[in-house]
């Protein structure tokens, strides 16, 4: 709930300040002039400062959060308590009452410590120690060492001199105590409002586990490689997929038979999501190469398929007609008419095509695999090595950026012509 | 013999619910070479598909269409169209646009060059020849597929409504390029429009057709073409005979479109 206030109130805060500071500064084009932009999409630009703060933002919050040593201490949200603290219980047997202090030592989770040696003082109650880790909490067994324990009838009935019943609390330095329903205090350090590093690491300790991973490796494969064998999978899956799809959409847009036939199951098949169909190809083809392959391929195909269709019926009926009115034969005709014409369109199904085939081979990878980002990931998970988890993300989200940015770019390259006919 | 001759065609054809259009019903037409025949009338008169069927588009389901002597049956690079627009190749530049018909043809690249070069200069897009046909303007864009209709020199150009979409000056402007072009090469055209002033000063011959069945209703054979030529078109409206043609055209569509009307008020 706080992160979420504190985030909206970044955000409203960067926009006034930026509308007020920044008012007037812009390009003074054509747009700018325009009165009228509420509900003119054309005039609704990405505002570059709104989307830099975003960014930063984003990383600031994780940072807040985590304690990351990015951040300048003042910066960060309260850490979870460490050092040592002392809190007092009273034991009550046979009538009579005792005091003793309880030491602990509250410590980050990675530096294992030992309970400090304390004196045990007088009374049947003796003094306890205990090491507790950040984010855990601790049962003190405090009669072990008394000298009338649970067994002679001692009961702990207070905390730092508050009477205290079984599953109630008593706030104290460092943290709280609870009491048992056997009568045993729970020490609860103050865990503050940082995240754990289990659920969140700092942004730096995700970094320099990608720079250790990118180095030594992960299940005996480097970073690049479980990123290539993904890559690879894409590329070989849709490659199949493309060079069957495309025939076939073309003959179903140039002949009604195909038409016929193929549309039902190009039809049936295209709703069902790839990720359906993983169960069946592992069972067909096992968890290999073969299988991931498979699967990508009938990804990638009706994309394709429906694509290339699409491109043929979206062919002008008047280029055609000229074209034979030119003297073109019906293979000419497909050579410079069809298939340039379809080009945009296929490009498009390409563009999906990629994405769906990498959403897939990631999802596949989590289901089974020996290599790959998803396969990383998922053992990373099973280990708790939360930062390795969110670095594979985040890298599957740059490389599958990074594939739709390269076909935009294949687009305008190849197809100048697009939406231009 | 030379020419374009048109025997009778008729096409009807049924639709899903039973009934049927009868498209075109006993239209015979001459044409001799060279000649330029303009065809008017009010929409769903069947100047399309007669033109569809002259290019070898569609089958008409009686009569025969015969070219120099021989039957058409289907689309053939004697009979070159111009359309109205869109049908340029945009991944093609001017030039290969221009060339499409001799590269089909597998022209020798040498005779190719020259004849899409003597065309671009006829139609005065030299300075364009590499650009994307997307690029030019609309006008342009209809000279582009003039020239690449007449690289392939066919025997009958048919042109649907070529100028329609161009605004008032450069149709004009176009009107005139097409006059040109007819006289210096000499070429039998047949051009479909909707304009009546258009009809009347580039067509040497002029049909009306009349909807329902689709036919031929009035034939006129107009001096306004020849005059043309030479002379700039706005002083060939001035001619006497061309007001008092334009209304008589335009009452006799007018009268057909009301009928149409009536027509279909009887039917509901």
């Amino acid at each position: 709930m706080i992160p979420l206030l504190m985030y909206v109130a970044i955000f409203v805060a960067a926009f006034f300040i930026v509308t007020k500071v920044v008012q007037g500064a812009g390009l003074k084009d054509y747009t700018s002039l325009k009165t009228v932009t509420f509900g003119d999409e054309s005039a609704v630009r990405p505002n570059r400062a709104a989307g830099i703060i975003s960014i930063l933002t984003i990383f600031l919050m994780w940072g807040i959060f985590t304690g990351s040593s990015l951040l300048p201490g003042f910066l960060h949200a309260p850490g979870p308590y460490e050092g040592t603290t002392t809190f007092t219980y009273t034991a009550e047997a046979d009538g009579q009452t005792d005091d003793a202090t309880v030491t602990v030592v509250v410590h980050p989770r990675e530096q294992a410590t030992e309970a400090p040696e304390v004196d045990p003082g007088d009374g049947f109650a003796k003094n306890d120690s205990a090491a507790i880790a950040q984010w855990r909490t601790g049962l003190i067994r405090v009669d072990r060492n008394d000298e009338l324990g649970r067994d002679a009838g001692a009961t702990v009935v207070a905390i730092n001199g508050e009477p205290i019943a079984p599953g109630e609390t008593v706030s104290v330095d460092g943290g709280s105590v609870t009491l048992s329903d056997r009568g045993t205090p729970n020490f609860e350090p103050t865990k503050g409002w940082q995240m754990e590093p289990l659920y969140l690491p700092a942004p730096e300790a995700v970094w320099t586990r990608s720079l250790e991973i990118a180095g030594a490796g992960f299940r005996n494969f480097t970073l690049i490689e479980h990123l290539g064998y993904s890559l690879f999978r894409v590329v070989v899956g849709f490659l199949f997929g493309a060079l069957v799809g495309i025939p076939l959409g073309y003959a179903m847009g140039l002949s009604d038979w195909f038409r016929g036939w193929f549309d039902p199951i190009v039809e049936f098949m295209r709703p069902v999501p790839p990720l359906a169909l993983i169960p069946l190809v592992i069972i067909w083809a096992g968890i290999g190469e073969a299988g991931k392959i498979i699967l990508l391929f009938l990804a990638a195909l009706w994309i394709m398929a429906i694509a290339a269709r699409s491109g043929v019926s979206g062919v002008k009926i008047s280029k055609v007609h000229a074209a034979y009115s030119l003297g073109a034969s019906k293979w000419q005709i497909m050579r410079h008419v069809i298939i340039p014409n379809s080009l945009p369109e296929i490009f498009t199904g390409a563009r999906v095509a990629m994405g769906v085939c990498w959403g897939t081979v990631v999802a596949a990878e989590l289901v089974a695999a020996e290599q790959g980002a998803g396969m990383m990931i998922m053992t990373a998970s099973k280990f708790q090595n939360t930062d390795i988890v969110i670095m594979g993300i985040i890298l599957i989200g740059v490389i599958g950026f990074g594939i739709d940015m390269l076909m935009r770019w294949a687009e305008r390259l190849l197809v100048p012509w697009k939406g231009k006919g | 013999m030379t020419g374009l001759s048109i025997n009778s065609l008729s096409m009807r054809f049924d639709l899903p619910n039973g009934d049927h259009v009868q498209a075109l019903q006993d239209v015979s037409l001459d044409l001799k070479a060279g000649e330029l025949l303009s065809v008017l009338g009010p929409s769903g008169c069947g100047k399309t598909t007669l033109l569809n069927i002259v290019a070898g588009f569609l089958a008409p389901t009686s009569g025969e269409l015969i070219l120099n002597g021989h039957k058409v049956t289907g689309p053939d690079a004697e009979r070159g169209m111009v359309f109205q627009q869109g049908a340029l190749f945009e991944w093609m530049s001017v030039r290969e646009n221009v060339g499409f018909g001799p590269s089909m043809k597998g022209t020798p690249k040498a005779e190719k060059d020259e004849t899409v070069n003597h065309l671009l200069d006829v139609v005065g897009l030299q300075d364009f020849k590499e650009k994307a046909v997307y690029e030019l303007s609309g006008g342009m864009q209809q000279r582009v597929a003039l020239a690449r209709c007449l690289a392939n020199d066919p025997d009958v150009i048919l042109m649907d409504e070529p100028l329609g979409a161009l605004d008032a000056l450069t149709r004009e402007k176009m009107q005139s390029l097409v006059l040109k072009l007819w006289k210096e090469t000499g070429k039998t055209i047949i051009l479909i429009t909707h304009s009546v002033e258009e009809a009347l000063l580039l067509g040497e011959r002029l049909i009306v057709m009349a909807p329902r069945p689709g036919r031929i209703h009035t034939e006129y054979r107009l001096p306004f073409a020849d005059l043309g030529v030479d002379a700039d078109l706005r002083e060939v409206k001035k001619h006497p005979d061309f007001g008092p043609k334009r209304e008589e055209i335009l009452n006799m569509i007018w009268d057909m479109e009301e009928e149409i009307m009536g027509g279909k008020e009887d039917a509901a």
